[in-house]
């Protein structure tokens, strides 16, 4: 007697064997009906990530509809490209031979997505299924309840029924579904989860793809380059750490490194900057979302806790429990040894980390396990050069922040 | 030179950790990293290879009787060719590729940058010892990495000799190999890699990705399973026959990954291709197989004792129309092909690896697809046919890491194609251009400047804000232009 979980995923399976999900043109009308998800549901969205997060529609607008938006559009255009077969050349000895390389969907596709960008973790790996001809089961994070219940019932509606579904649910539901064979699973979480995911998909040979996080550093060596460029610093580093999610995004900014002696004119400037940004203090806190909810805020609120790291605050650091909100902290040279340091912040605290001079940045982060994302602001090219050759991390961003993300092709 | 640790008798947990921090060393220290040092290390392979072809091909005969054509052709000089291509190829592998930059971004510049990974395990199968330890080592170095090879021990003459070359001709600071079994594996296994390359079964696939698991070290697990062959009527059956022998018995007496496992044909056919086989049998190896010095052997008794369980099993023996013979103390088994062998039995369940060759058949040629996909996905599948609609049909329907049409075997060797599984028959592909991206991390990099920085970006949030983003991500300059006008809806 087989539950409804399995039932459904035998269905999926079903309709992959029949091909289904095979023809361009199948593919091409689920991404534009999941456009007109989007484009008609926009309120209902913003409503959602405003329940859940305390997103304001720039902030959603930015970070998760446009996002999609600009996604589905490439994929429409790119699909009659990325599906054809790749000639590959064929040496003399085989003559005369013809060889190509051709794209075939994997099958049933397991996608776990994340509760911090809930609608762009979940539909922008399943836009990259879709196009690859595949049928998914979707498994939003339940931490973002407004969110996953809106696309449990909204998804239906648009797309195809016997080849995408969407399961809501908590950690128990995960840990079924992981005992399944998938023909791919792709997991944005935490590298703790990652592992279990991992492991799971080893029983069945299942390929996976892990998007995790760690603590992504900022390098600061433009302050003393003209006053403007520092003041745009300023604004990237913050809009790059509490613009998305108020610190809790894989690519946020985790921390920065910066010259002792620029480290007074970089507080000032990040001061300047929130305040302006986000309001004057807790009360008049704006424009920025708040903790997901009471063991993530319990969890920041006890990086603070240690006397060493709650010493090294010079900016912020009040907490509204009942609001779930901690406002814009910045922390100048807590222990290298706390766990604000050694662990992914995943929240609106910065450290700043002075050294003596710029260049140990690279072996400061090497120190530690590669991060996601380096961004350095410099205008050195040897240092830039050094940077590239002698760090290594999922991707560097020269002068800017969180962009690569935005608005990666 | 010996090393500390093969002073040591047991290579335990403790001695795996000294590896790797001894490798990690070298790799913090960009020994790996250098481009002249991974062109001496490609040099000192080819040396290595020009040098001691006799003592391999002995090693080779001394594992697996393995002939001596088999291990100049499909060992070394397929190894050596994948070693002149990555030193001829390796400085376009090299650089950095251009990736294009939206209207939103700019102006921003953008690449893709290749990095090694760090260090590396590669752990190699014995029925193509050299081949599968140091085609994928080559691509490793090209790559940058510093690495730790694990030959098996079912052929312990070629994991002893390749201990000794690599120690003697490559740089013992960058890349090592550890001998041995189960244990030393497994305290290979508790460590953490930055990628590991397994060619083996799916048992010990299993295995290896949970191991990776713990330390979420990338693999690539080259697999097996049963690689089918569909052969249509209308075709040059003398050519297809030969073809297929010399994948099958020709390619170390078919225990090879990619050797024909079994073949699907039509009931109208089966007798002119089993006959066409025989014919073809007779002519390579003479009316007396078990005596041909052109065949392998058996690896050992375990895979002999495998194997003629397989083909005793009582619905299966009456089914054999040539062949058979088996002689127990050189452990070799006559090349033997079976007609209408029933689905549910042991031969037709899992891989034979080894020179048995069942047909069965089925009324029309299209119904092999439905069947070949009923189960798990090969890692090749072959058909010979002319008919131009069915190559189409073929290639559209069937999923399986590669398909060869009229042929079989060959496309290990063609460099420009990725060699590898899906599902039950692996993850991850090498060869060529393939092997350096394997062993690489391919690093975003996006370049940006401080002119034209948006206040759209930063709060306050406004209502012209959003519909101003809207417009950009929207990505036309008339959109952009009317938001800027005011012109459009929120």
């Amino acid at each position: 007697m087989l539950s409804s979980m399995e039932k459904s995923i035998a269905e999926l399976r079903e309709t992959f064997k029949n091909g289904g999900t095979k023809s361009i043109s199948w593919r091409k009308s689920q991404l534009k009906a999941l456009l007109q998800l989007i484009n008609q549901n926009e309120d209902s969205i913003f409503k959602a990530l405003d329940q859940d997060l305390g997103k304001s529609p720039v902030e959603s607008y930015r970070d998760e509809v446009g996002v999609l938006k600009k996604s589905v559009t490439y994929t429409l255009s790119c699909l009659e490209k990325w599906v054809a077969p790749k000639k590959a050349e064929v040496p003399l000895l085989f003559f005369p031979a013809k060889a190509e390389v051709m794209p075939q969907p994997l099958g049933v596709v397991l996608i776990f997505s994340s509760w911090n960008f809930p609608f762009t973790l979940a539909l922008d790996p399943l836009i990259g299924a879709i196009s690859a001809g595949n049928t998914v089961l979707l498994k939003p994070s339940d931490l973002a309840p407004a969110c996953m219940s809106f696309l449990v019932e909204t998804i239906p509606k648009y797309l195809d029924n016997k080849a995408v579904k969407v399961l809501a649910g908590g950690a128990d539901i995960g840990e079924r579904l992981l005992q399944l064979k998938w023909d791919k699973i792709f997991f944005t979480g935490s590298p703790r989860v990652g592992r279990l995911v991992m492991a799971a998909a080893a029983k069945h040979l299942t390929p996976v793809t892990l998007e995790l996080g760690g603590k992504s550093p900022a390098i600061v060596d433009t302050l003393s380059t003209t006053p403007s460029k520092a003041k745009v610093t300023a604004k990237r580093i913050v809009g790059g750490k509490w613009g998305p999610c108020t610190g809790q995004a894989c690519i946020a900014i985790d921390y920065v490194l910066v010259e002792e002696k620029l480290a007074s004119t970089l507080i000032e400037l990040l001061k300047k900057t929130i305040k302006r940004f986000y309001g004057e203090n807790i009360k008049s806190l704006k424009n920025i979302s708040r903790i997901v909810n009471k063991h993530q805020f319990q969890r920041l609120v006890n990086l603070l806790k240690d006397p060493n790291v709650a010493d090294s605050i010079v900016y912020g650091g009040s907490v509204d429990e009942e609001k779930l909100v901690i406002e814009p902290t910045i922390l100048l040279d807590p222990p290298l040894d706390s766990e604000i340091m050694s662990e992914e912040i995943f929240g609106p605290l910065l450290p700043i980390i002075t050294l003596k001079n710029i260049e140990e940045s690279i072996d400061f982060i090497n120190s530690k396990s590669n991060p996601l994302v380096i961004y350095a602001f410099t205008e050195d090219d040897t240092f830039k050069k050094r940077i590239l050759s002698e760090t290594s991390s999922g991707t560097v961003t020269f002068n800017d922040s969180m962009v690569q993300y935005r608005y990666s092709i | 030179m010996a090393s500390e640790v093969e002073k040591k008798a047991v290579f335990d947990i403790d001695s795996a950790k000294e590896v790797v921090q001894e490798l990690r060393a070298s790799f913090v220290a960009g020994k790996t990293k250098d481009y002249e040092w991974r062109r001496t290390q490609l040099k000192a392979m080819l040396k290595m290879m020009d040098e001691n072809e006799p003592q391999i091909v002995a090693a080779l005969r001394d594992d697996l009787s393995k002939p001596e054509l088999e291990s100049s052709i499909y060992e070394i000089a397929m190894l050596k060719n994948s070693c002149k291509l990555a030193l001829k190829k390796m400085k376009h592998w090299v650089m950095p590729e251009k990736a294009k930059t939206s209207l939103a971004t700019f102006p921003s510049s953008a690449e893709i940058v290749s990095e090694p990974l760090g260090v590396v395990l590669v752990i190699s199968a014995w029925n193509y010892p050299l081949l599968l330890s140091l085609d994928p080592v080559i691509g490793a170095i090209a790559a940058g990495n510093a690495i730790v090879l694990k030959p098996s021990e079912i052929s312990p003459a070629t994991a002893s000799l390749l201990a000794k070359l690599v120690a003697n001709y490559m740089d013992s600071s960058c890349i090592k190999v550890v001998e041995g079994a189960v244990p030393e594996t497994t305290a290979l296994l508790e460590q953490k890699w930055d990628k590991i390359m397994y060619t083996g079964n799916g048992r010990i696939g299993r295995i290896v990705m949970a191991a990776a698991a713990k330390h979420l070290t990338p693999v690539v697990l080259e697999l097996g399973g049963k690689c089918p062959v569909i052969v249509d009527s209308g075709i040059n059956l003398q050519v297809a026959t030969r073809r297929i022998i010399a994948g099958k018995w020709g390619c170390n007496n078919g225990q090879a990954c990619i050797s024909p496992d079994y073949i699907i044909t039509t009931k109208d056919y089966a007798v002119e291709l089993v006959d066409s086989f025989k014919c073809e049998l007779e002519r390579f190896y003479g009316k007396n197989p078990l005596e041909s010095k052109d065949l392998s052997r058996v690896v050992n008794s375990n895979h002999f004792a495998r194997l003629l369980k397989l083909l005793d099993e009582d619905k299966v023996s009456s089914k054999i129309v040539y062949g058979g013979e088996r002689d127990k103390s050189n452990l070799k088994i006559a090349p033997t092909i079976l007609l209408d062998v029933p689905q549910d039995s042991l031969i037709m369940n899992e891989e034979i690896f080894g020179p048995l060759l069942p047909i069965i058949t089925i009324d029309k040629v299209e119904d092999s697809f439905d069947l070949i996909n009923s189960g798990t996905k090969p890692l090749a599948v072959y058909m010979f046919t002319n008919n131009k609609k069915l190559k189409e049909k073929f290639v559209e329907k069937v999923s399986a890491g590669g398909l060869v049409i009229n042929d079989t075997t060959v496309h290990l060797a063609e460099p420009t194609l990725p060699f590898g599984g899906v599902g039950d028959s692996g993850m991850g592909a090498y060869h060529g251009k393939f092997s350096f991206d394997t062993f690489s991390h391919k690093k975003a990099v996006l370049y940006r400047s401080f002119a034209g920085d948006a206040p759209l970006r930063y709060p306050p949030y406004t209502n012209g804000k959003l519909r101003l983003l809207k417009a950009l991500l929207g990505g036309s300059i008339l959109g952009i232009i009317r938001a800027l006008m005011g012109w459009s809806k929120a």
